[in-house]
């Protein structure tokens, strides 16, 4: 379970988090809403562990943890990964050289790769020259390989092609144990149940919906968190009236 | 006999020329007194802790890796062996007394009195290589030579001579050693390469020296024709004091050279290299690249291309990387003499960026191994055109110096 409490968090001089909570139980996916610079992309990377995002007040907790002031390696390897919306290219570093680091070791990179239409890709350097489109899909390729347990996404779906969308979609919904409501011989409660993997992913265009059913839905606006309710409900409601109206009328 | 009085007399003159670069040696400072060393029958029955040091220099003692040998130990030649037909190794001093045409490239490239190193090099000429490959020879497995200096304070003053004779494809792999226990030491190295009509050399240096090694190679090749010289050289060891600026002379249509460095300097050590190509016949191309890291040293990264006639195309690239204290400064020269050379270069210094690192941990590795995954990346540039043993011993000494950087 993640728990987010009363969360501020500093970015240099400015607060761009101001008393978020957050809970994510396991087998749950959360959206993440919210217009552009409301901080979506800042409250995975506080998550993640970013140094530069400075928790000024409040916690993070994850699987019974205190986590707020763990390393970004020590929150991967207790089962936090994330999926990046502007990643750093690496010169020199392989593809398929950091899916290896991901899985430890412990992948078929050609096979995975393959899955995911991205064999040509293996042998180029990480995110050199990458496009929007194919980012996303390197960056879930490492995920995969990661296996983590709580599964950061931001915007995994925007900029991809109408092809490659259903494949990121149904991918991530088979990561998050998203693809059946009920397993065979099993009730939808006893499916839901035996999910563990938890999910925050942030979108704008709401494509990721069609896919991946998800448990909740909230609004990030000016740094707080509000409107907390059904994903679809939410999404439209952004639709037909916009982010503010949405945030003023649940408050 | 009377050219080489000639050169006597024009290497006395420039015997205290300080070089155009690099710090200025004290030569007086370290012997070249040779100790006797015995020849050697059989490299694969040196000592264990010699032949260790000559591995980590990328020079393989076992049988069956490489076409030929030369090994040097201080001033002496102590083995010198072809095991392929077309290719020839010859001490150099063996090869001036006893065949004519040796001396048709002595001293051809360079002058003896381009300053005192290369004066110490003629006057006080220890031992050396020529090595050759003959008229349309394929020397697929590297040949390998190695320069190892076993005796304290010594000044190790040598000339090579290399040739890829038309049409003739030859590796060379040269590594520098000091034995274990050698602190102090001074290697003078000349280099001269000759790579005729549609010939294919490639020349691959790997510096293992100690932490107080003064090295001064002063190196210069011409390319013919359709020729093409691939130059790599890797010091990854601490050195005191190392500066090289080989030159290439394109005489030939079409002629291609390539000078790859990988350079990391260690606190005290003063690192200045560069690659010099004169791109003179129509068609030619050449590309020094180089990559740098200091984790306390001083680097000067040089290239320059001259290009003089129209046509010609060249880049430089030099990247430098600041681990920790040190300094990396990248001086890439272009110069064009006429209208319609295509010449570029790209330079840049930095620290490690923060957010490689930080991306890199949250894949789940720590701070370290981020940091050495993405020094390694940096190192590791492709160089088309090098046989894969060549390219093993170079991932080698990337991997062993990875050990000492963190
Ligand atoms: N390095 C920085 N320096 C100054 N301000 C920054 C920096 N990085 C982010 N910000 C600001 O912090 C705020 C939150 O940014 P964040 O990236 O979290 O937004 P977001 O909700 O993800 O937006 P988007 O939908 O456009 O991705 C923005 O106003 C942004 O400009
Ligand atoms: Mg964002």
């Amino acid at each position: 379970m993640l728990i987010v409490e009363d969360l501020q968090v500093k970015l240099g001089d400015k607060e761009i988090l101001s008393h978020i909570d957050l809970e994510i139980r396991p087998g749950e996916t959360h959206i993440l809403f919210g217009p552009n610079g409301s901080g979506k992309t800042s409250l995975l990377m506080t998550i993640m562990g970013y140094p530069q995002y400075k928790v000024t007040a409040g916690k993070i907790f994850f699987k019974d943890e205190d986590i707020t002031h763990m390393t970004i390696n020590e929150r991967a390897r207790l089962g936090i990964g994330m999926s990046y919306q502007r990643p750093p290219s690496i010169h020199g570093l392989k593809t398929k050289q950091i899916v290896k680091i991901c899985s430890g070791n412990e992948i078929n990179v050609n096979t995975l790769a393959e899955s995911l239409n991205f064999s040509d890709f293996l042998d180029r350097d990480i995110n050199v020259g990458f496009s929007g489109g194919e980012i996303k899909r390197s960056e879930l390729m490492q995920l995969i390989a990661q296996n983590p347990d709580l599964l950061l996404f931001d915007e995994p779906e925007s900029g991809v092609d109408l092809e490659n969308i259903a494949l990121i979609g149904n991918t991530i919904s088979r990561l998050l144990e998203r693809d059946h409501r009920c397993a065979p011989g099993k009730s939808v409660k006893e499916t839901r149940k035996e999910r563990t993997k938890m999910g925050l992913i942030i979108t704008h265009t709401g494509f990721i919906l069609d896919y991946v059913t998800a448990d909740k839905g909230q609004v990030l606006y000016e740094g707080i968190l509000a409107c907390k309710s059904n994903p679809i409900e939410i999404f439209k409601q952004i639709k037909e009236i916009g982010y503010e109206e949405c945030v003023r009328c649940a408050t | 006999m009377c050219a080489m009085r000639d050169l006597d007399a024009k290497a006395r003159e420039a015997k205290g020329k300080k070089a155009a670069f690099g710090q200025d040696i004290d030569l007086e400072s370290f012997s070249s007194d040779n100790p006797f060393h015995e020849a050697v029958q059989d490299i694969g029955q040196l000592p264990e802790n010699e032949r260790e040091r000559m591995l980590m220099a990328g020079i393989d003692t076992r049988p069956g890796v490489r076409s030929g040998t030369y090994l040097q130990k201080d001033g002496t030649s102590v083995y010198s062996t072809s095991l392929q037909e077309g290719l020839e190794i010859i001490p150099i001093k063996t090869a001036l007394e006893k065949l004519d045409w040796v001396k048709e490239y002595y001293w051809k490239l360079l002058s003896v009195d381009t300053d005192k190193y290369t004066a110490r090099a003629r006057l006080d000429l220890h031992n050396g290589y020529v090595i050759r490959a003959l008229p349309g020879a394929k020397v697929t497995y590297p040949a390998q030579a190695c320069m190892y200096i076993e005796k304290d304070g010594f000044s190790q003053n040598v000339h090579n001579i290399i040739i890829a004779e038309e049409n003739s494809e030859l590796h060379i792999i040269t590594g520098c050693a000091t034995a274990a226990h050698v602190a102090r030491g001074l290697h003078v190295g000349i280099s001269e390469y000759y790579v005729k009509k549609g010939a294919k050399l490639s020349f691959t240096m790997i510096h293992h020296w100690a932490e107080d090694v003064a090295v001064r190679p002063r190196s210069a090749g011409v390319v013919e024709e359709g020729g093409l010289f691939l130059n790599n050289y890797i010091s990854m060891k601490p050195v005191k004091s190392l500066q090289m600026y080989p030159t290439v002379y394109l005489k030939g249509k079409g002629a291609v050279a390539r000078f790859y460095s990988l350079l990391v300097g260690s606190p005290g050590g003063e690192l200045d290299v560069g690659g010099r190509v004169y791109l003179s016949a129509e068609e030619t191309r050449a590309e020094v690249i180089s990559r740098a890291i200091t984790n306390g040293g001083n680097i000067i990264a040089r290239g320059d291309l001259i290009g003089e006639i129209a046509g010609v195309r060249g880049h430089l690239e030099c990247r430098g990387l600041i681990l920790k204290e040190g300094s990396i400064h990248a001086i890439p020269e272009l110069t064009g003499k006429v209208d319609g050379v295509d010449m570029s270069h790209e330079a840049a210094v930095g620290k490690i960026a923060q957010d490689e690192i930080l991306y890199l941990m949250s894949r789940g590795l720590n701070e370290d191994e981020a940091t050495a995954t993405i020094v390694r990346g940096f190192l590791s540039v492709d160089i088309p055109g090098l046989p894969a043993p060549l390219k093993e011993e170079i991932d080698r000494a990337v991997e062993l110096s990875q050990q000492d950087m963190m």
